[in-house]
């Protein structure tokens, strides 16, 4: 799972599809999540890597990490 | 560079809430790097907005409507070409193409220039001939049929899945989830449009826009393709973004190369959500009235076009800006009775001085 080629992301999580011409708007754990993508992490890495930076348990984080790459499939930013 | 210095005519002033491609070809070429433009404003009505803008047309002439017959047409022509001396013209209404392009060859001989489609271009991507045109190339389009009464429309029914698009010969286009919906939509479009009536297979996707050019030889000038972000109730786009999509410049360029295109098109297409796979769905045979935000993106269509016209060599653009966005905005022009008392009394107006020009 990757971020597609044509999507750009700004410092302040602006995303922009540059082949559909959406756009939407990322928080910042979004905006990280996007760059975490764009490097190829896997969504065992990305668990990790959120559960280190927030104070979450583990369940929470899973269920969050996954409906937040559901919601970027569904608006076709992703290649899977 | 020193600019070279041409007359051309353009028809099209009508930026409405329906805009005709006029002004933003006319603010494309006013751009270009290699004309110094002076500009003949074409109008039919004596309040296209083009009209009263201080900045685009140098003078302004009505003409006839096409329903008046070529002569007419033509007589028009002649006597504002002895004024203006034009050396081209470029129409941007739909119902006015095939007139100008049946004086096509009247109008060289005049010293003229135009780059327009053939008459069999012109009439072969009609909607009720998409189907065959697309075939003949290669193209995918959502399965068509052509009814002229209401018999074929319900044998026409009986045989697709719903819901369809009903759509009219010329404009409008409905999607009918029931064959009542279908009839009504059918006798509403007829009454308007007259025959035929276009059933359409409706497919679920993306809509998206190109605007190229082709050179008459087979050769994709430029495209640029767009996504519609704002559409008002009419279905016009309020708002657009350039996007990246081969697929769709792929799509132009076969239309092009196959079809040996002259002159600018907008094409229409759609992207089916579930496969991917890109759809035709309409060809308009002229710059569509977006055609500005190509020129933004890089690609100035309108300036290519006079070049080609001129028998120039013109290299096809090979980029453009993606992520460039229009926005229209209205904005109430307030002008002295003149210029309206002007054309409305003698069908002609000089806008700005050829000495101030």
């Amino acid at each position: 799972m990757k971020l597609r080629k044509s999507v750009a992301v700004s410092e302040n999580g602006f995303v922009f599809n540059a082949s559909r011409g959406d756009s939407f708007s990322a928080n910042p754990t979004g905006a990280r999540i996007l760059d975490w993508l764009r490097d190829g992490k896997s969504e065992e890495e990305m668990k990790t890597l959120l559960l280190d930076l927030y104070d979450i348990d583990e369940t929470t984080c899973e269920k969050d990490l996954y409906d937040f790459l559901k919601v970027l499939k569904q608006h076709n930013l992703l290649d899977v | 560079m020193n600019r070279i210095p041409i007359t051309i005519a353009v028809t099209g002033l009508n930026n409405t809430d329906n805009p005709g491609p006029g002004i933003p070809v006319i603010r494309s070429l006013r751009e270009s790097g290699y004309f110094e433009v002076r500009i003949v404003g074409l109008v039919y009505e004596n309040l296209e907005p083009g009209l009263y803008m201080d900045d685009m047309a140098d003078v302004v002439y009505t003409l006839p409507y096409p329903s008046m017959g070529h002569e007419m047409l033509l007589s028009r022509l002649v006597y504002i070409h002895e004024r203006e001396d034009l050396t081209l013209i470029i129409p941007n209404f739909d119902a006015e193409l095939l007139t100008f392009i049946k004086l096509a060859g009247r109008l060289s001989a005049m010293g003229i220039r135009t780059l327009l489609p053939t008459q069999e271009q012109f009439e072969s991507r009609q909607k009720d001939r998409l189907t065959d045109f697309a075939r003949q190339f290669g193209i995918a389009v959502p399965k068509s049929d052509a009814v002229t009464g209401i018999g074929e429309l319900m044998q026409v029914l009986a045989e697709s899945r719903y819901p369809v698009v009903v759509k009219g010969r010329f404009y409008e286009a409905y999607v009918a989830h029931t064959a009542d919906q279908a009839q009504q939509y059918f006798y509403r479009l007829s009454a308007k449009w007259g025959f035929p009536i276009i059933v359409q297979q409706f497919i679920r996707g993306q809509e998206f826009n190109v605007t190229a050019l082709g050179d008459g030889k087979g050769r994709l000038i430029g495209a640029v393709p767009m996504r519609k972000t704002y559409v008002t109730s009419n279905g016009k786009g309020w708002a657009g973004i350039a996007i990246e999509d081969d697929t769709l410049l792929d799509m132009a360029r076969t239309v092009v190369i196959q079809t040996r295109w002259g002159g600018g098109l907008e094409l229409e297409l759609i992207k089916e959500d579930s496969t991917g796979d890109v759809y035709l769905i309409e060809i308009n045979p002229r710059f569509p009235a977006w055609v500005y935000l190509a020129t933004a993106c890089g690609q100035n269509h309108p300036e290519a076009l006079v070049r080609l016209a001129l028998g120039q060599t013109v290299e096809p653009f090979t980029d453009y800006n993606v992520g460039r966005m229009f926005v229209r905005y209205s904005w109430d022009m307030v002008c002295d009775l003149s210029r309206f008392q002007q054309i409305a009394t003698t069908g002609e107006v000089t806008i700005r001085p050829e000495a101030l020009a």
